[in-house]
């Protein structure tokens, strides 16, 4: 639950309190907190953890990043439905 | 190599760690302390591609290990009731409390729900005015900004169906009660690099210069890894003990002001207890006293909690790098991933599930195996 993701701003909502934005981590799109980057711009890399922009990135090291957890499933697990994580796990079918 | 193929850029690893093996002249042991470095190195073998010399011990940064049964028990005990909506980062789920885990209370019809964020759980207490919802807070000081941020919110709006049960812990802390007990063998440190993305790195030269530790901020990729170890193998053998950065695309110095305005105002510093290790001076943070309404331990009275840790688990030794998970007599037979004994077998960051998870898949007959010596490998060899 530590990890961190790299991901880029698409668009951000100025209205929204506290501050939201949209950040696509390698095609999975997801809403996160900005209020702790407040100054970030739509095209900046951020890393982002439990829903919380954290800090910037810059954009090469970001794709690495996101090529890596994708490629190590780390992404699906990040994501993906805990329950069924959770059931798998119970029943020994987890595989990784 | 089957490992350095992997590495997003094994002519960078092998580098690195040809690198190592050149440098290093005497045996060293560091301790990473963060549990998703631990997966990271367990998983791409780094601990078996280093020089013999070099040994990596787990430290006890993984914040679903530590989180003390007695709170586990509590947020049972709250998820059971009824009116009550539940809410826990999935990694919380399959965490053994004395005698049960969430995943269990739900199936038993407790309102348990799984969120990626705080704010959805802000967002479920909105929604539903007539339900008392708990978030369970656990994490480092990663994680803390986000948890400060939803109660902090919940303030605001005035959202009294909302509270934290919160079990938060701190990194330096940690360090200086490893490098105090007696038995204690780390020499340097990886320091977790998302940690010091919030905090900055203000924290650690009076720790690095008390304890003559080297204290590397490290990232969590195997290449970030590899250049932490570099650098404190680096620094051992010249006699140094500083605190360097090895993960600057995401950690300035200065942290993330933002976050710490907003951890400065919602919590406060206390002694906390860790599970296996035991209580940790000024290791924690709970709520302050604005914020003391909003927590689920003064709200729910939970009084009475009795609990009990499997005799055979020794997860407070793992934790805190004195034992590898194969030491333990219960790995792999009677606690796997499935039945876990202990929470370092469940969590993703728990050095016995990475034990277990990887050393096991590596050792398929399909894989071109690691250098783990025949004897090795039968003991790694769990059944199920
Ligand atoms: S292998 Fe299981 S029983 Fe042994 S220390 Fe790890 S969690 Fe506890």
């Amino acid at each position: 639950m530590c990890l961190a993701v790299p991901g880029k701003v698409v668009s951000i909502d100025h209205r929204a309190d506290p501050l939201t934005g949209m950040i696509d981590f390698g095609g999975v799109h997801k809403q996160a907190c900005l209020e702790y980057l407040p100054d970030v711009r739509v095209g900046e890399y951020v890393i982002v953890h439990v829903g919380f922009a954290l800090q910037r990135l810059d954009e090469a090291s970001a794709r690495a990043s996101l090529e890596l957890f994708e490629q190590l499933g780390l992404l699906e697990e990040e994501f993906g439905d805990a329950w069924e994580q959770a059931a798998r796990q119970e029943s020994g079918s987890e595989a990784r | 190599m089957k490992y350095i193929d992997e590495f997003n850029d094994p002519d960078l690893a092998r580098r690195l760690l040809d690198e190592i093996h050149a440098i290093v002249t005497r045996p060293w042991a560091l301790m990473e302390v963060c549990g998703g470095q631990t997966h990271s190195i367990i998983r791409h073998g780094i601990d078996q591609l280093l020089p013999d010399k070099v040994e990596l011990i787990h430290g006890p940064g993984c914040p679903v290990c530590v989180t003390p049964l007695d709170v586990i028990d509590q947020a049972l005990e709250i998820a059971a009731r009824p009116g009550v909506i539940f809410c826990s980062f999935g990694d919380m789920l399959r965490v053994p409390g004395t005698d049960r885990d969430l995943f269990r209370v739900k199936g038993e019809g407790g309102d348990v729900r799984v969120v990626y964020s705080p704010l959805d759980a802000l967002d479920l207490a909105r929604k539903n005015p007539d339900r008392q919802v708990v978030f369970f807070a656990i994490g480092f000081e990663t994680t803390a900004p986000a948890n400060a941020m939803a109660v902090h919110q919940a303030r605001r709006l005035g959202l009294d169906n909302f509270s934290l049960l919160v079990s938060h812990v701190r990194v330096p802390p940690a360090i200086e009660a490893i490098m105090t007990a007696p038995e204690c063998r780390v020499q340097g440190f990886l320091a977790a690099g998302h940690v010091c993305s919030v905090m900055g790195t203000a924290e650690y030269p009076e720790l690095a210069d008390k304890h003559r530790v080297p204290i590397v901020v490290t990232g969590f990729e195997p290449l970030d890894i590899l250049e932490g170890i570099r650098l404190a193998v680096h620094q051992l053998e010249r006699g140094e003990h500083r605190v360097e950065n090895a993960y600057p695309r995401a950690v300035r110095e200065q942290g993330n002001p933002a976050a710490l305005r907003m951890l400065e105002e919602v919590f406060e510093v206390n002694d906390r207890n860790w599970r296996g290790i035991g209580r940790i001076p000024a290791s924690g943070w709970r709520l302050s006293d604005a914020y003391r309404a909003y927590d689920a331990e003064h709200r729910f009275d939970v009084a009475g909690i009795r609990t009990e840790e499997p005799a055979e688990c020794r997860a407070g030794e793992v934790l805190q790098g004195l034992i590898k998970p194969t030491e333990c007599e219960a790995f792999g037979t009677s606690c796997t991933p499935r039945t876990p004994l202990g929470a370092t077998m469940v969590s993703s960051e728990g050095a016995c599930a990475a034990y277990y998870l990887y050393r096991r898949m590596n050792n398929a007959p399909a894989a071109q195996g690691p250098r783990v010596p025949q004897s090795q490998q039968e003991e790694m060899n769990p059944v199920g």
